[in-house]
């Protein structure tokens, strides 16, 4: 500890000053760091899927085919489709805060397993440049979803290396779920208890389940895929005797559990986020931590509402829709619970707060619009139609996205220990919500219109749905420029932040750096408090 | 800085970031049986893709057992157990610290792991002249003959039952899988018995070795449900 | 924007009627949770907003009544949900027995249609307004999905199997027909027009060129053609608008020109060697979109198209 004197005047070495060396980020074990690779690669991800969402939201803006061709339009909405599933909102809160915070909330110097952490960053980036690579090599054009026969017997693309490039990016899933599970089995420091636990440590928990379990099992469908394609073996094809339809069985399988791997880690984010803003308790904390497993469990028997009009059984179909229905019941109890949360608080309307508070107004539709199509008579109407790309869209973009954004503003101070404008935040925060709800919620109207998804070109009725929708999707992309614009000026112009600016409760907040040190803490870490014990009057003394 | 608060002495083999030995031996454990579970599921789409299409398709699935080669396939069977075993005993004497009989455990591991190559080879290339290996190799009318050729007795085959092609797809991905998963093994044991050369275990210490072999019995068992789901049915 | 923008679906059925109750419920439902909950979100906020910067709230207990509550009321709300979509959803199940059966395959990018006496159609599908409607349908590529929207009806259309659709038109007028399951380049361009017409009409519509389309193949070559003709080629080789194959009907023995830039005689060997393998030679200015009817027609049948496209050039 001798030298403790020196870092008085001089700062001390924290996990971004140790070492500026491209090969001390690329070859470093610490989990910060291997989340700060995962948030660059992955907002050029999600930059790339934006932009292919602007251009085929540009042709959708009339009726007729005037700015791309039917196939661009077509390997557009597919590079969009599997850019943003695969490789931003499966990864984005685990590979970025997951990584960065669940060793810092719980006590530990790292993760379980550092180096298969940064071995899991490399498979998601051999993954990531194998299907860009597909994608610029001439282009996939099956959707996201993979559907077989087209995808293994007709579509005239490149199926076999996109579909391998998702194959391995799903390993560094399961990798990265593994590797959480242990850590938050095993890593726990001195006092933290399970139910000491922050909520986004079980979100980060149940997701992680999901991951272990689900992903290997679209692995070996994609596999099945591209050897179908490649070799020619008959497993989906039906002119050899195989059957379509047990590949959506396989695919949904995972894919659907795969909306939880999304939308659970958002769940975390705002239960910190709604705590520290209200100065409260989670209200029931024990029943949103075990909502969140519960919600990773059911949702693995509930795949099959996909494909209620697939030719599957009615009666596999009914069973599919009871559960379906009840995996909304452990979603509203965490709604009811955050609401409760605010009750009597003391509540600020700070940037993360926004963004929040947007998340549970979005995720609300999303999540009602779910009852229209988990109802068997409805659902036969609405499904493939631009219903269903509205309710997704308000789960995923309205519900995980706004969650990221939540959380990146959140601990943002943390990671870099700068201050961003907190006007400009909230102007972005407030452009992305009208955007997106002037983007997606007139594509509820054409779908119950009818106007089926992935379409090209289409009737003139939808036309005026399709153009408020395009409008907002530019208004929207205005927001989250104005988001990254602030959050990247912060690095330049940002004021420096202490430890808790926010006044939060957790360990990241008070007992680690802004940013943090190498090893996380500087002094042993041992908890006597409770989760969001607002009331301990330590987290006030630092700014 | 941490470290020097910490009131116990750290092995050589403990990483920085444990607290305790205990925790890290824990640590990689649960790992290792996570990775297993997730191995599972793996194979569980498979076995899921297998159940269906047995079901839809009874006859191709007896035709295409019948015929396989069941003298191969049990010789083959009792080879894996055996390596198994041998890996056993690997194990056993890492707990001793027995460098050299490790050593010989796993050269006797690596060896009938090869002998099962050796075997699945000789099964391949039969599929392979007998035209039937699906969408690379295959021709009906070599096919029809040969199932005629393995039926059972009282069984006969006019035509080929619908979704053969389906089994032998599933035929070879199954076992395919599994001896990419044996190959992986092969690499895994090679570096293990490098780092044993080298000394870096002893008897309390030899995490490897052991995870290996939780590993290696898996790629067993998998092959103990493949060998009756693919050869006697 | 002009004030006629349609905001729903058109109704053809009392069962389009009966899932638009399930859709209204389902709606109020859901509009007064969200208008609910934001109202009280929003009055949280104000309310409760920060005063002091060193404000600290007292903390609440957690009860269980609003868990309680939370759980109940959704649950109770959902399995009405529920029952009444799956009631709906299995009375509609099955198709009356005295449904007119009509066969509809998919085919990249074209429904092709076959009525009870054989009369064929592409696309479009004609009924008798009050009689249900019994489409038996499978597909020769790809997964297709056949959607009537104004009927609140969607099955997808498998290859290697058949299922059902049916419906009950209950008045007369025209509907969107969509493929509603992704299925290439142009699964845009794959919908058409349903035609409610009288009983009368559909009769009268049946035997109009019935008798052409009825004539067993090999009776007249020309004719048999003509209807392959229209059952396999006509939506993109007659000079149909936005169509996406070059109009050939009288274009046999003229020379065509390629995309390659070479010109080459349209003569029976062309022809039949186009259906075969389409790609081979492009026809200049369009895509190389068409398939193979390799399997799909025999020798005689492309025979027989020969003929018709050879009469259509006279």
């Amino acid at each position: 500890m001798n030298d403790a004197a020196v870092s008085e005047d001089a700062p001390r070495i924290n996990y971004l000053t140790n070492g500026f060396s491209v090969k001390s980020w690329l070859l470093s074990v610490d989990h910060k760091r291997i989340g700060i690779l995962y948030l660059i690669a992955m907002t050029c991800f999600f930059a790339l899927g934006a932009v292919a969402a602007g251009l085929f939201r540009l042709e959708l803006a009339t009726a007729e085919a005037d700015v791309l061709a039917n196939d661009t339009y077509n390997k557009l909405f597919t590079a969009h489709g599997i850019i943003m599933v695969f490789f931003f909102l499966i990864p984005a809160v685990p590979g970025v805060l997951g990584n960065f915070l669940v060793p810092i909330m719980i006590g530990a110097k790292d993760v379980a397993f550092p180096r298969l952490n940064l071995a899991s960053w490399y498979i998601y980036m051999a993954g990531g440049l194998t299907t860009l690579g597909a994608i610029m090599l001439g282009g996939i054009d099956t959707g996201w979803t993979f559907y077989t026969p087209y995808s293994s017997v007709y579509a005239d693309s490149n199926v076999i290396m996109a579909g391998t490039g998702v194959f391995i990016t799903g390993f560094s899933s399961i990798l990265t779920g593994l590797n959480f599970i242990v850590t938050i089995h095993k890593m726990r420091a001195p006092g933290m208890t399970w139910m000491r636990l922050p909520l986004f440590i079980w979100a980060q928990y149940a997701t992680s389940i999901i991951n272990v379990l689900g992903t290997p099992v679209l692995a070996i469908t994609l596999l099945l895929v591209v050897f179908e394609r490649g070799l020619g073996f008959g497993i989906f094809d039906p002119a050899r005797g195989g059957d379509p339809v047990l590949y959506q069985h396989l695919f949904w399988f995972y894919s659907h559990p795969a909306v939880y791997i999304m939308i659970l880690p958002g769940f975390g984010v705002v239960s910190e986020v709604i705590a520290c803003f209200s100065r409260k308790r989670i209200y029931g904390y024990e029943f949103v931590a075990f909502s969140s497993l519960a919600i990773a469990g059911i949702g693995f028997f509930v795949w099959g509402h996909h494909m209620f009009v697939s030719s599957q059984s009615e009666y596999a179909a009914l069973i599919f829709s009871a559960l379906t229905f009840l995996v909304g019941i452990p979603t509203a109890i965490k709604i009811f619970n955050w609401t409760a949360t605010l009750y009597k608080g003391s509540v600020v309307l700070s940037a993360p707060m926004l963004y929040t508070l947007g998340f549970i107004g979005l995720f609300l539709v999303g999540g009602m619009t779910g009852l229209f199509l988990a109802t068997m008579a409805t659902n036969v109407h609405l499904t493939d139609t631009y219903f269903v790309v509205a309710h997704f869209h308000y789960v995923m973009v309205g519900g995980m996205m706004m969650a990221w954004l939540a959380g990146l503003h959140f601990w943002w101070p943390k990671m870099f220990g700068k201050l961003y404008n907190e006007f400009w935040a909230k102007v972005g925060a407030a452009v992305i919500f009208f955007g997106f709800n002037f983007t997606f919620f007139p594509q509820f109207i054409a779908g119950n219109m009818g106007m089926p998804r992935r379409y090209h070109v289409y009737d003139l009725d939808y036309q005026p749905f399709q153009m408020l929708s395009t409008a907002g999707a530019f208004l929207m992309g205005t927001g989250l420029l104005i988001c990254l614009i602030t959050l990247v000026m912060s690095l330049i112009t940002g004021k420096k932040c202490g430890r808790n600016p926010f006044h939060a409760t957790g360990l990241e907040w008070n007992k680690a750096d802004s940013p943090p040190d190498t090893h996380n803490f500087t002094e042993p870490v041992n908890v006597d408090v409770e989760a969001y014990d607002y009331t301990d009057e330590r987290i006030y003394r630092d700014a | 800085m941490s470290h020097a608060t910490s009131d116990h002495a750290h092995k050589p083999y403990q990483q920085h970031h444990f607290e305790s030995m205990q925790q890290q031996t824990q640590s990689t454990l649960l790992g290792i049986w996570l990775f297993m579970a997730q191995e599972i599921l793996f194979f569980g789409g498979l076995f899921a893709a297998y159940t269906i299409y047995r079901i839809l398709h009874p006859a191709a699935w007896e035709a295409g057992a019948a015929s396989q080669n069941l003298l191969l396939g049990t010789i083959n069977t009792i080879v894996l157990i055996g390596s198994s075993l041998s890996i056993v005993l690997a194990v056993h004497a890492a707990r001793h610290a027995d460098k050299a009989k490790v050593l010989k455990f796993f050269s006797l591991t690596l060896f009938l792991g090869l002998v099962f190559f050796g075997i699945k080879y000789v099964e391949y290339s039969a599929k392979w002249d007998h035209h039937m290996i699906p969408g690379i190799r295959w021709d009906d009318h070599h096919a029809l003959h040969t199932l005629q050729q393995h039926a059972h007795a009282g069984q006969h085959l006019e035509e080929l039952p619908s979704g053969i092609q389906l089994y032998y797809s599933l035929y070879f991905v199954m076992t395919g899988m599994h001896a990419l998963h044996m190959i992986i093994g092969f690499g895994l044991a090679f570096w293990i018995m490098a780092k044993t050369a080298k000394g870096c275990f002893n008897e309390e210490y030899y995490p490897h070795i052991e995870y290996f072999g939780i590993y290696w019995h898996f790629v067993d068992v998998v092959w103990i449900f493949l060998f009756p789901l693919l050869y006697l049915v | 924007m002009n004030t006629a923008v349609k905001t729903s679906p058109d109704v053809a059925s009392d069962y389009a009627q009966s899932v638009d109750a399930l859709y209204a419920y389902l709606l109020g439902v859901s509009v007064f949770f969200t208008v609910a909950i934001v109202a009280v979100i929003i009055f949280f906020t104000i309310r409760y907003q920060r005063r002091k910067a060193d404000e600290v709230p007292e903390p609440t207990k957690d009860g269980k009544l609003l868990e309680i509550l939370g759980s109940v009321i959704p649950f109770i709300l959902v399995m009405i949900m529920f029952f009444w979509g799956a009631k709906l959803y299995f009375d509609a199940r099955l198709p009356p027995k005295d449904a007119i059966e009509i066969l509809v395959t998919g085919k990249q990018w074209m429904w092709k249609v076959q009525h009870p006496n054989g009369k064929r159609e592409i696309n479009d599908l004609h009924v008798p307004v009050g009689t249900p409607i019994k489409l038996t349908m499978t597909s020769e590529d790809v997964i297709h999905s056949y959607f009537l929207p104004s009927f609140r009806k969607k099955m997808d259309v498998l290859p290697g199997k058949y299922t059902q659709l049916w419906f009950l038109p209950e008045e007369e007028g025209e509907h969107h027909i969509f493929c509603a399951e992704y299925c290439g380049t142009e699964h845009s361009l794959m919908i058409g027009k349903l035609h409610i017409v009288s009983p009368e009409a559909y009769e009268a519509w049946l035997s109009t060129g019935g008798a052409v389309s009825t004539v067993a193949a090999g009776d007249d070559p020309v004719l048999a053609g003509k209807t392959l003709f229209e059952a396999n080629c006509t939506v993109c080789h007659s000079g149909m608008p936005g169509a996406i194959g070059p109009n050939i009907l009288g274009a046999f023995g003229t020379e065509r020109q390629l995309e390659s830039g070479e010109s080459i005689l349209m003569d029976e060997n062309y022809v039949k060697n186009s259906m075969l393998n389409p790609n081979e030679h492009i026809a200049k200015g369009y895509p190389a979109a068409m398939t193979s009817f390799k399997g799909t027609l025999n020798n005689t049948q492309m025979g027989q198209i020969i003929q018709y496209l050879k009469s259509a050039a006279e």
